[in-house]
């Protein structure tokens, strides 16, 4: 798809027409303006409220960080339980067997469903804990000089802005066979509290991830390049 | 008109621009993230409301019709996506199921439904209905919770634990659900916003 150049705003203001650098942009902010995350239109700074989406304006979000850990803290704590608990229990004839994550994954691995069980670990276990990792060192590298280039660690944001619902397939999966497999005494499939557990932890860090405002990234750099 | 009507800001990085809308097809992107910023598609309005129409009747369709079914011996059960929600109940586990529901059944349905109420009638040519920017912006939120393609690859590894316990018969919503996923791909694809923005607030004012 061809691309199409916006031109910079401070081309006609300023009479000499500059380029966009990653350290150097005209932002909302410093032209006393502020923008609307949601539909992108521009407004005077202090206005409360965007007139054509109704969302709020924010110029910069300075409590975000606050509400980032706050999520990401709760999303932390209820990944715990998560992996101790059974997330199924599956019933057959003689047996009772509770599974956790990991354990289902194995047990996947070694019944002939290698790739499958790489979907299982992936979902649930690389993708929170990466997601973990990565929001917590964005939310620390606005606060301090960082050298990694903004445009790397805005795709970062972005990916895990992205991949974190993936997550919830687990959650599904049991979901799935928990109202499928209920053969009476033949076979039965029941979820096991860390459904629960990983469900909220998931939806807590969705939450910790959208809190952030990825404005911070560039502020920052900008300061640190003068 | 204000000063600042050809402006427009980066959402992700604030960069600020003064506005020169591509032509369709072509696509304009903050030079400093690269998020994209404008890209109009043809006809994109009336596309994106047949796409959502579409994934509202297979979406109705799928929730009531067989959607899996599985049998071993002389025992089978059958299972609609709705079971499928409801599979956890008693105790916390309502919770859970009332949230199942909704990010697989009712907040993909509800997107589509306010998709619909934003650009039906503009695409038809008539006035947005006055509703239609908060309906859009509620769709806008909604969107990191409309699940139904996760659940989809869900269904697929689910199969594959089940393949060995039991013999899986697929019923027709199963099929459905897998192409209202894709048509939900297609749908998000061809929305660019800042131009639906444009519309309601020039057509509202008109």
């Amino acid at each position: 798809m061809p691309l199409v150049h916006l031109e910079d705003a401070r081309g006609k203001a300023g009479g000499v027409s500059s380029r966009v650098t990653e350290t150097e942009a005209l932002t909302a902010l410093d032209a006393q303006l502020v923008a609307c995350t949601r539909c992108a239109k521009v407004w005077p700074l202090g206005k409360a409220r965007c007139d054509r989406c109704g969302a709020p304006l924010e110029s910069r979000d300075l409590r975000s960080l606050q509400r980032v850990w706050a999520w990401w803290i709760v999303g932390v704590f209820t990944y715990i339980p998560a992996n101790l608990y059974p997330m199924l229990e599956t019933r057959t004839l003689f047996t009772t067997d509770k599974s956790t994550i990991v354990g289902g994954a194995i047990k996947l691995a070694t019944s002939g469903a290698p790739g499958v069980a790489i979907v299982v670990i992936v979902a649930s276990v690389l993708i929170p804990i990466g997601k973990f990792i990565a929001i917590a060192y964005l939310a620390i590298s606005v606060r301090r000089r960082s050298k990694t280039s903004g445009r790397l660690r805005q795709q970062m944001y972005e990916v895990v802005e992205y991949i974190g619902r993936w997550s919830m397939i687990d959650v599904f999966v049991v979901a799935i066979l928990s109202s499928l497999v209920q053969l009476k005494i033949a076979a039965s499939i029941s979820p096991g509290p860390a459904a629960i557990t990983f469900a909220l932890s998931v939806v807590f860090t969705m939450l910790s991830a959208q809190s952030f405002d990825s404005r911070m990234i560039w502020d920052r750099i900008e300061e640190d390049a003068k | 008109m204000t000063s600042t009507d050809d402006l427009i800001a980066c959402p992700r990085c604030d960069a600020l621009y003064r506005v020169r809308e591509p032509a369709t097809g072509q696509r304009a992107t903050c030079q400093r993230c690269h998020m994209v910023l404008i890209a109009p598609r043809r006809n994109a309005m009336f596309r994106i409301l047949a796409l959502s129409v579409t994934v509202l009747i297979l979406m109705v369709a799928a929730v009531f019709l067989p959607f899996l079914s599985i049998s071993v011996g002389g025992f089978s059960n059958r299972s609609s996506v709705l079971d499928a929600a409801l599979a956890f109940s008693g105790g916390p586990m309502t919770l859970l199921a009332l949230a199942v529901a909704a990010l697989i059944v009712m907040i993909p349905l509800t997107r589509v439904g306010l998709v619909i109420y934003v650009l039906g009638p503009p695409a038809l040519g008539y006035v947005p209905l006055r509703a239609a920017a908060s309906a859009f912006r509620l769709a806008e939120a909604l969107k990191p919770w409309s699940m139904a393609e996760i659940f989809v690859l869900g269904v697929a590894v689910a199969l594959v634990k089940v393949s060995d316990l039991a013999q899986v018969h697929y019923g027709p919503a199963f099929w459905m659900f897998a192409v209202l996923v894709v048509i939900l791909v297609f749908q998000d694809m061809l929305m660019c916003r800042w131009s639906i923005w444009k519309m309601l607030e020039e057509r509202r004012a008109g």
